[in-house]
């Protein structure tokens, strides 16, 4: 069974109708990669998922659950994280208060915490900082680190690298690695190198429709589908 | 360098000692400033920190914007006064009336809580409206029971009688203390004084707990505190409640020291209107904040008068000076340094001094 399945999802913003027929499966473990080009839903099948938009009944099923008509808040305390791509962080509040609003009881775990201050050091000197005061590198370190101060079965990711250093999108994609050792990433990412490089299952959304599904491998051994579906090579 | 961090450090420093020396000169207030008017004057400050305070747990930890804070602030009022005029000088009516006050406010905020604050921040505000309205009206309708206009007049427990004694010499005088008479005036000042400190240091506790900071990433994003878990109307509703409750007890409170209730002192728009102004100059989002703002404008609203007075006298002979300094002027006074304070504090004294920023 997969640990997140997505059944013909369809959700209208407004009057518009975004997404027309959204399927994938994602697989427990390693990173699952979405694709697709500006404006062809990504964010907002990720979205759907959190139940930040309205998803079409019985579309969204999480360990074989229906999640789609669940409240955001009841989809967070499943186990599913969502790093939205704007970081997503509470600017006025520094930055060990930014990580204990994601603890279920107020407290750190203390392993946890030096997991997240080994992966992202900034975070560990700037820890009485106000978050505003954060670069936008340490901001995106602050906001994945916050998805993962506790377990989480499934941590959704909104292009994570976008605006950042080269450095520190090699540092993110390390952190990205140790993570999905323990914990499932449904990423989507405009940056197909660092996708690449992570992914292991894919899918490509293009217009609000699923237009492919398989293997990073196979996807990117074939040229001529990534030129189709993303007018790009990889 | 002055940098951001140097001024919120300094900032922060400057604010907390003036709150403390606040507090100390309010601790000994009775022996500073040995006239009636000046108990007065640091009683009602006492109780308008605590509802400032607890007015800005809405406004500034949460992002509500009410009106109907002073409902809340007289049914606490009203439920002491009522019962001291019908029990007669007791703590057994003080205690009920507390209580009533504290049940009937949780029921009003309960019911508006769940009902309307799912809905934008504006309807809340013309519901909570509506609301203070509706009851204002009704306290001043249901004269057999609120006294009307005319408000209730009844008498405090024993102990703060004027003629108690608190303690007596061996000629059974009573004791008096740099020259400060121990009797029951005193006690009914620091009654204020505690019962104000222990809300007000009972609201900086639930501030400081990771239940205040989710209120404030509430107050920052709606949605993000939703995507990492948090019932937002439920955080709302609940911290809707523990205001109105804090409300109500400094309604019990103030009506125990007035030994007076009615629609002026209890309910009246005037008094909603000083919350927000205080917690507008004091700063939101602050708990310090509300000291600042509370005495500042309670000091303006009893002293600007004398000392624009005072004022107009010394600058006799000088032209058009004494005119404009003159008493009758001080809302048009209150009203530019008002205006002065926004500019220059924009986020609040409180606010600006302890982030070190300017901007929202």
């Amino acid at each position: 069974m997969s640990l997140l399945s997505i059944r013909n999802m369809k959700t209208d913003i407004g009057q518009y109708a975004v997404l027309h027929d959204i399927s994938f499966e994602v697989p427990e473990g390693g990173v699952f990669v979405l694709l697709g080009r500006n404006g062809a839903g990504k964010t907002t099948t990720l979205r759907s998922i959190m139940g930040l938009w309205t998803p079409s009944p019985g579309s969204v099923q999480f360990r074989g659950e229906d999640i789609s008509a669940l409240h955001t808040a009841e989809i967070a305390r499943k186990g599913i994280a969502y790093v939205p791509e704007n970081m997503g962080i509470f600017g006025t509040l520094t930055v060990d208060e930014n990580l204990i609003l994601a603890t279920s009881n107020g407290r750190f775990d203390p392993a946890r915490l030096a997991r997240i201050h080994a992966l992202f050091p900034a975070l560990e000197r700037f820890r009485d900082k106000q978050a505003w005061s954060l670069s936008g590198g340490q901001k995106q370190m602050l906001s994945v680190a916050r998805a993962i101060i506790e377990p989480r079965a499934l941590i959704l990711i909104d292009e994570p690298t976008k605006g950042l250093a080269p450095a520190i999108v090699d540092a993110m994609a390390e952190a990205f690695r140790e993570i999905a050792q323990t914990t499932t990433i449904l990423l989507v990412e405009q940056n197909f190198a660092f996708a690449k490089s992570l992914g292991r299952d894919m899918a490509v959304i293009d217009d609000g429709r699923v237009a492919h599904t398989g293997t990073m491998a196979d996807f990117v051994a074939d040229t001529t589908l990534q030129h189709r579906l993303l007018s790009l090579s990889l | 360098m002055i940098t951001s961090d140097t001024r919120h450090t300094t900032g922060t420093l400057v604010i907390k000692s003036v709150v403390a020396l606040i507090a100390a000169l309010l601790l000994f207030a009775p022996f500073l400033f040995q006239d009636v008017r000046s108990l007065e004057v640091a009683a009602r400050i006492c109780i308008f920190i605590v509802l400032v305070a607890s007015f800005d747990l809405l406004i500034g930890y949460t992002g509500i914007v009410s009106f109907a804070h002073t409902m809340f602030f007289g049914f606490g009022a009203y439920g002491a006064a009522i019962l001291l005029k019908q029990m007669g000088p007791g703590w057994t009516p003080v205690l009920l009336g507390a209580l009533a006050g504290v049940a009937v406010s949780l029921v009003f905020a309960v019911a508006i809580g769940l009902l309307s604050l799912r809905v934008k921040a504006i309807f809340f505000a013309m519901i909570t409206l509506a609301a203070a309205s509706v009851v204002l009206v009704l306290a001043s309708q249901l004269s057999q029971i609120t006294g009307g206009e005319d408000g209730i007049i009844y008498k405090s427990p024993d102990l703060f009688k004027t003629a108690t004694k608190l303690l007596t010499d061996a000629d059974g005088k009573v004791v008096r203390l740099w020259d400060v008479k121990l009797n029951g005036k005193l006690a009914a000042y620091y009654f204020v004084f505690i019962t104000s400190l222990i809300l007000f240091l009972a609201m900086l506790r639930f501030v400081g707990s990771p239940f205040g900071t989710v209120l404030k990433a509430i107050r920052e994003n709606e949605a993000r505190a939703e995507a990492i878990g948090y019932r937002v109307v439920a955080y709302r509703t609940a911290v809707f409640c523990l205001s109105a409750t804090i409300a109500s007890l400094a309604g019990t409170v103030y009506a125990v020291w007035l030994k007076y209730t009615g629609p002026d002192t209890a309910l009246s728009f005037s008094i909603m209107i000083d919350i927000l102004l205080m917690v507008v100059i004091g700063g939101m989002g602050t708990m310090w904040g509300a000291v600042i703002g509370a005495v500042l404008l309670i000091l303006a609203q009893y002293y600007l008068r004398d000392l624009m007075g005072a004022a107009s006298e010394a600058l006799t002979g000088v032209p058009l000076l004494p005119e404009l300094l003159a008493p009758d002027r001080w809302l048009f006074w209150l009203g530019i340094i008002f205006i002065l304070l926004v500019y220059f504090f924009p986020r609040g004294i409180a606010g600006t001094m302890m982030t070190g920023r300017k901007g929202a």
